[in-house]
């Protein structure tokens, strides 16, 4: 066992590119949920219309990254008027259905062979970065070293913008709830009628909390997919919606870091994980060496799945929520 | 024994043989286009034998004729990009293309890194259906496997309504009981190698156990301690990750099929072909959907069980157990479910996420009937199955489900209360 190996792969995961892109989806999950009680199960075709928009617009119409942002940001905010017109209206376990139906939607359509010359089918779009990197100030040898564990140059760029992003997203959640704006989608958590019955348009906030949590989604999107160099239908199933909320929950949802806090410790865990039952496999360490690879990293999700639904009953607040506030398990 | 060592020594002799000689072909220096055409029919493949495929490029034209086992290889002149075509002419009686626009496969690039110098190029094959029936046959074909479909879809969304009428619960788990229902059928088939039947029996059982177990250990005590409903649908996600994930766990991630009654031959009834398997399942289906609504109308549990879905409250002040009653919901709902699953492993194979993929249809189908009705979930699960078959006439069979996802939103939009539901059921 190389213990500073996973020493080195948690400090990584904890910090490397999916910590960003589920921490900026979990920010979005936040504002929908944790704030405003809006039960978004679609945050994956978010982040696929951000990604996608990047990847198209440069590989297809041969335009600028920044149009891609530009169109992916506009996606989002359509994404977003197209869902809640239909649901908002109604009960909560509405929204829940039809955002998981339009997310498989939108992957089936990514990865459908009848729209392959444009999406790119089950093989996704490559080779669409180099505006992004183009910007790149860092000097070509500026690596870092944590332990074993090497961050190339292009890594740290996206690291940094990605950071940057979730600091700039926690701003505004932060300056937002603390407004009016935040009292009011709080109030229409605890009771929505209270609020309407104050002459408040519960519709049009909660509309605006949705869009909100949509273009974080988006930049969760662009982040990923810029980081990656890549863009696949697979990477945005419903399990990638799942994650983001078991990262806000552990975190602490309606907190402006729970989110953050819960990436960081949520990838940790997950890669350190991985690492370690890859390494006790091939140790021979008894009882775990029966599993081979593939089991060791279906344990993992089983792990979250397990760790989601014992959050949820045992501690619903996370760890730096407050369980007077937030009363989540009793809605 | 002594034979079977050598047979298997033979076996690796030759494997290693076959081996050596593809890491060593006769072209060793040049790079080839190359591929085995496969016949795929349900799952199974067959390979295709004497078709003809031009490569063309570069200035370069050259063809091969696919082999006894399908394959074929064209070896090219220098790297570069290739069009590959296949001559459908030449494909045997009742092959074809399954996908029209592969006909030529542009611009193949040929560059390292190549395994061996082996470019693979796939062309999909399969049953040739298009070509030689009308669209009015199609048609009824389709009609019937929609109804087939849809029955299926039935037995997994008159559990999940029931259940959610009575408890309020929409449970993001129910696929995967739909799953186990299937899995634990083919457990004590193919890995007891019990007959079909007792296996069907036990697995229903098992089902009927699993939603037993499911309200007695997670949700009832949930309910007790005042868990609110949104607060139980993340749980229900955690719970179907989990599940998931634990029945690929153990039993992996291919698709399997149950040891008999599997790829029986159809036979015509009028213009459609139809497999005994799916008589069975009609009959079967029928006979279970019927049996439920019966019970839930006219038993003295059933009418408990629509009193509860109206008012537990008033349902508990006139004297009716409700927890009782939700634990007979739980259990006949699994069984539904499991029944479903069982069934849907004949015409979809068996595997960990079967439930999963079928879930989102389940709550279209639920939902477009109109959420917590009997008669609205047995409706709307007709309509889905119809509606996805019926419209691959349409569009490309891959993007079926889309068409019904889409069905769903729209339906919220006009009709939020479902098709057969009530106003007040929205709040």
């Amino acid at each position: 066992m190389d213990w500073s190996y996973i020493f080195a792969v948690m400090v990584t995961s904890a910090f490397g590119l999916q910590a960003i892109v589920f921490g900026l989806a979990a920010i979005g999950i936040n504002v929908q949920f944790g704030y405003t009680g809006l039960l978004n199960f679609g945050q994956a075709a978010f982040m696929a219309v951000g990604g996608y928009a990047v990847a198209v617009t440069v590989v297809e119409l041969n335009m600028s990254f920044w149009w891609g942002v530009v169109f992916g940001l506009i996606g989002a905010v359509i994404l977003a008027l197209l869902l809640g017109v239909p649901t908002l209206r109604l009960r909560a376990d509405y929204l829940a259905i039809v955002t998981i139906a339009a997310a498989e939607i939108i992957r089936l359509i990514l990865r459908s062979v009848t729209f392959k010359d444009f999406f790119g089918g089950s093989d996704g779009k490559q080779a669409f970065a180099d505006g992004f990197f183009a910007m790149n100030f860092l000097p070509p040898d500026a690596d870092l070293r944590i332990g074993p564990a090497v961050v190339n140059e292009s890594q740290l760029f996206t690291y940094i913008v990605g950071w940057s992003l979730v600091a700039l997203a926690c701003l505004v959640v932060w300056l937002l709830v603390r407004s009016p704006w935040g009292r009011v989608v709080k109030g229409i958590r605890e009771d929505e009628d209270a609020v309407r019955s104050l002459g408040k348009n519960v519709f049009v906030y909660k509309m605006q909390a949705l869009v909100l949590g949509g273009l974080f989604g988006a930049l969760a999107g662009f982040i990923t997919a810029v980081g990656a160099q890549n863009v696949n239908p697979d990477s945005f199933k419903t399990d990638a919606t799942f994650f983001a909320y078991a990262i806000l929950i552990l975190g602490g949802a309606a907190r402006v870091f729970g989110p953050v806090l819960g990436t960081v410790i949520f990838w940790a865990l997950f890669q350190g994980t991985d690492v370690f039952l890859r390494q006790a496999i091939d140790a021979g360490v008894p009882i775990v060496s029966l599993m081979d690879g593939t089991q060791a990293a279906v344990l993992r999700v089983m792990l979250v799945g397990l760790g989601l639904m014992l959050l949820m009953i045992y501690r619903p607040q996370g760890i730096l929520g407050d369980r007077r506030e937030l009363a989540l398990d009793a809605r | 024994m002594h034979r079977r060592v050598t047979a298997a020594l033979g076996a690796v002799l030759v494997a290693l043989v076959a081996l050596l000689a593809f890491a060593n072909p006769a072209a060793a220096d040049g790079e080839r286009i190359g591929g085995q055409l496969e016949n795929r029919v349900d799952g199974k493949k067959t390979p295709v034998e004497g078709v003809v495929i031009t490569v063309t490029g570069n200035g370069f034209e050259g063809s091969a004729t696919s082999g006894p086992d399908g394959k074929w290889e064209v070896p090219v002149p220098a790297l570069g990009n290739y069009d590959v075509t296949i001559d459908v002419s030449t494909l045997p009686e009742g092959v074809a293309l399954t996908e029209e626009d592969k006909v030529t496969i542009e611009q193949v690039p040929v560059k390292p890194p190549l395994f061996n110098g082996l470019k693979t190029v796939t062309f999909p094959l399969g049953q040739s259906t298009a070509t030689t029936t009308s669209v009015w046959e199609q048609a009824a074909q389709l009609t019937v496997s929609g109804l087939e479909f849809g029955l299926l879809i039935a037995l997994g969304a008159l559990g999940l309504s029931i259940i959610y009428g009575t408890t309020g619960l929409v449970n993001f788990a129910h696929g995967e009981i739909i799953t186990f229902g299937a899995l634990s059928t083919w457990v004590l088939n193919a890995g007891l190698g019990l007959n079909f039947f007792l296996a069907a029996i036990g697995g229903l059982l098992l089902s009927a156990a699993f939603g037993w177990l499911n309200n007695a250990a997670l949700w009832r005590p949930l309910r007790k301690r005042g868990t609110g409903l949104i607060a139980m649908m993340i749980v229900s996600i955690g719970l179907a990750l989990f599940l998931r994930n634990l029945f690929q766990f153990f039993v992996g991630g291919d698709k399997k099929s149950y040891t008999e009654y599997a790829g029986l031959a159809g036979m015509s009834i009028g213009p459609v072909s139809v497999t005994p398997t799916d008589i069975g399942i009609f009959i079967t289906a029928i006979l279970a959907l019927v049996a439920t609504v019966l019970v839930l109308s006219k038993s003295r549990l059933g009418k408990a069980t629509r009193a509860v879905s109206d008012n537990p409250s008033l349902a508990a002040g006139a004297g009716i157990n409700v927890e009782r009653v939700i634990t007979f919901v739980w259990v006949i709902g699994a069984a539904l479910a499991g029944l479903g699953g069982m069934l849907l492993g004949f015409t979809q194979q068996v595997s960990f996420q079967m439930g999963f993929q079928i879930l989102l249809l389940v709550f279209a189908a639920v939902t477009l009937g109109g959420l917590g009705t009997i008669a609205g979930a047995i409706f709307g699960s007709l309509v889905v199955g119809l509606f996805i078959q019926l419209t691959t006439l349409i569009v490309p069979t891959e993007l079926k489900n889309v068409g019904a996802l889409l069905v769903l939103i729209v339906i919220l939009l006009v009709r939020p209360y479902g098709l057969l539901g009530r106003r007040e059921r929205i709040g």
